[in-house]
């Protein structure tokens, strides 16, 4: 991937991106070891290439989706990290004020239309903004990331179907982190490459990118999103990954093979993408500096986070209906 | 004023929205070329086009997945489920999507989509084509809910249904669908969550929803003749619920009788009962009496459908027995 034809800032910027992907999460871990953040959590440590190399290739007013281990799509989506920090704190000033959490994560400003708990569901919904842009006649993307679970569930089947049939302009992207919450893939599912290995059931091209690979990534997003964009409809990338932790906070994640999961921090995307920079001439400070100023960012984030103060009370009862309130009856 | 029946309403309904909002669109299984399963969307599609009014695949899931999508951008959406028990199917999508997205966005997400499907039994389909469900929809927060009992407020409510702004599902009932009423010419806009009372009287109240509305009605007239004077209300909507219409009516008649087309447990009629214990025990002069189905899956043979679906006859005898 040295070779590929991605100019040298996008290239710092995919690096960066990964930065705030990998740094934020650390301390969201580190957060809920300090008990600041409650309930539970999903991380996607060790997956950042894919948010990453996505995130960099959209247009800003293209659509994103996300599941519940969504940190790193809203980000990548460019909403701000204090917010959405405080967010997982359930502060007020949280970027849903306190009532989505870790798994709702959403920023309609940024054309990040949510992150869905239940699995596969937002594979459908993807579709309605696909078909929103067909119907403005824009030229606007949604892209859909799922894990490779919900390629068992019937909305995925149904989702792609009915993308194709329409010609929408939407990108499927599995993140495939080989476990299915906390059983293999491979032993629960009837194909070795859940989401690509089905492609041809919807009459679509059988596309596998190394989700560990910024660059790899990014090349076949740009692919993906042109097709698109010029209209000749759908698209189903899997990119195989690995998460460094368990599925969430619960989950230590020791069902794995040491020997797999040692295999798999030696191909860390961050350190990966380290060494291609320095092979492409690029200095050992330059990049220090960019660590740093994430760094900044991110302690930023959390002083703003723990700021926050808790949501009032009287909110528990607002915006359940468009006039704001929630009283059912009249 | 043209007499219209309740399958006419609904494609009027529609009609009369899509002629005002250019950006709202359909998607349901076989409403286009077919004109629906129950032609509740005939002509449709020759004066919209393919683009406003479109086929899906058999992917309910699908179909509500997208009306939300779309919503969520600012497109106006009518989805169809073809019979309301497939509502079940993309339960997921109504119940934790469309209807939570606001609350759990912080007042991010706006979802304008109106779900239609025909409810409600009579038409001896068996237990998977006949239910009447409309407080799986009540129990969900952020869902509206609304059942017309007649042609005009089908075509007032749908149109109210599609400006409103929440998702609201809209019961259409499939026993009403060939029936008829003069129903005013031009625009007809009506208001969610505003019962009407259909008969006054002194008596007793009737609290009725859809089909079981002409049933209460006739009742009512059977009633009268043995020297009780009952007021039936059409309820129209469970959420909102116009709760006014039915405490001011038990406040005037002292007694309460809901009519409930769907299972006995859990439905309306309990909250409705609930409402009236809490804010109006002390105008009752007796229990609130709910006549509902019973608490089984609907049978499809002619005799047993008829047993279970709350009659015209059951009604008064119920209603003649509990006033002596």
């Amino acid at each position: 991937m040295d070779e590929a034809d991605i100019p040298a800032d996008v290239r710092l910027e995919l690096y960066e991106r990964q930065h705030v992907l990998r740094q934020f999460e650390k301390r969201a871990y580190d957060l809920f070891m300090q008990n600041l953040v409650k309930g539970t959590s999903h991380l996607s440590l060790g997956m950042e290439a894919i948010s990453a190399g996505f995130g960099q290739a959209m247009q800003p007013d293209d659509y994103v989706f996300a599941t519940y281990r969504g940190h790193a799509h809203t980000l990548s989506k460019g909403a701000p990290l204090g917010p959405v920090m405080a967010e997982l704190l359930g502060r007020e000033n949280g970027i849903l004020q306190g009532k989505g959490g870790s798994m709702h994560l959403t920023s309609v400003e940024h054309n990040m239309m949510g992150s869905y708990a239940i699995i596969g569901a937002h594979l459908c919904i993807a579709n309605g903004t696909a078909w929103s842009a067909q119907i403005r006649g824009t030229d606007q993307v949604t892209v859909a990331f799922f894990g490779d679970g919900a390629t068992n569930i019937g909305a995925f089947h149904e989702a792609l179907n009915f993308a194709v049939i329409w010609n929408l302009p939407i990108v499927f992207v599995c993140e495939n982190n080989l476990y299915m919450e906390y059983t293999p893939s491979d032993l629960i599912t009837a194909v070795d490459h859940p989401a690509a290995d089905r492609a041809s059931a919807y009459g679509l091209e059988r596309i596998v990118v190394d989700g560990n690979d910024a660059d790899a990534v990014y090349l076949a997003a740009q692919d993906a999103l042109s097709k698109a964009r010029r209209g000749a409809g759908p698209s189903l990338v899997e990119a195989v990954t690995y998460r460094h932790g368990g599925h969430s906070r619960a989950d230590p994640g020791k069902y794995r093979p040491a020997e797999e999961v040692e295999a798999w921090l030696d191909h860390d995307p961050i350190p990966i993408y380290h060494q291609r920079l320095l092979r492409l001439g690029v200095s050992e400070g330059d990049l220090a500096t960019i660590q740093q100023s994430v760094a900044g960012r991110v302690d930023e984030a959390t002083e703003f986070a723990k700021a926050g103060g808790a949501p009032a009370p009287e909110s528990a009862m607002t915006d359940l209906w468009a006039n704001g309130g929630s009283a059912w009856r009249n | 004023m043209a007499e219209l029946s309740y399958r006419e309403a609904v494609a009027r309904g529609i009609a009369q929205e899509m002629r005002r909002d250019p950006m709202l669109v359909m998607l349901g299984e076989d409403i286009a070329g077919a004109g629906g399963v129950f032609k509740t969307t005939v002509g449709l599609l020759d004066e919209f086009g393919p683009s406003r009014i479109r086929d899906t695949p058999i992917s309910e899931q699908a179909i509500l997945g997208a009306a939300m999508g779309a919503a969520m951008t600012g497109i106006p959406v009518i989805a169809e489920i073809m019979f309301s028990d497939f509502i079940a199917v993309c339960f997921d999508i109504l119940a934790n999507e469309m209807a939570k997205s606001r609350y759990m966005t912080g007042g991010q997400m706006t979802v304008p989509v109106v779900v239609r499907t025909h409810n409600g039994g009579g038409s001896r389909f068996g237990a998977q084509h006949s239910q009447s469900v409309e407080n799986w929809c009540m129990m969900i927060p952020g869902l509206k809910v609304v059942a017309p009992s007649n042609p005009g407020d089908v075509v007032g409510l749908l149109a109210a249904a599609i400006r409103d702004p929440d998702p609201v599902v809209f019961f259409e009932h499939k026993s009403l669908l060939a029936t008829k009423a003069e129903v005013p010419d031009g625009e007809i806009i009506d208001t969610l969550g505003t019962a009407k009372v259909l008969r006054e009287g002194t008596d007793c109240t009737i609290a009725a929803l859809a089909l079981m509305v002409p049933r209460a009605m006739e009742a009512a007239e059977r009633l009268a003749a043995e020297g009780i004077s009952a007021e039936v209300i059409d309820l129209r909507s469970l959420v909102p619920l116009d709760t006014q219409t039915i405490l001011g009516s038990v406040e005037k008649t002292g007694r309460l009788y809901t009519v409930e087309e769907n299972p006995r447990l859990c439905g309306w009629g309990a909250e409705i009962a609930s409402l009236v214990g809490e804010e109006a025990f002390w105008n009752l002069d007796g229990p609130v009496i709910r006549i509902s189905t019973p608490h089984i899956p609907l049978p499809s043979a002619e005799n047993l459908e008829d047993l279970t679906i709350p009659s015209v006859d059951r009604i008064y005898e119920t209603i003649k027995r509990t006033m002596d």
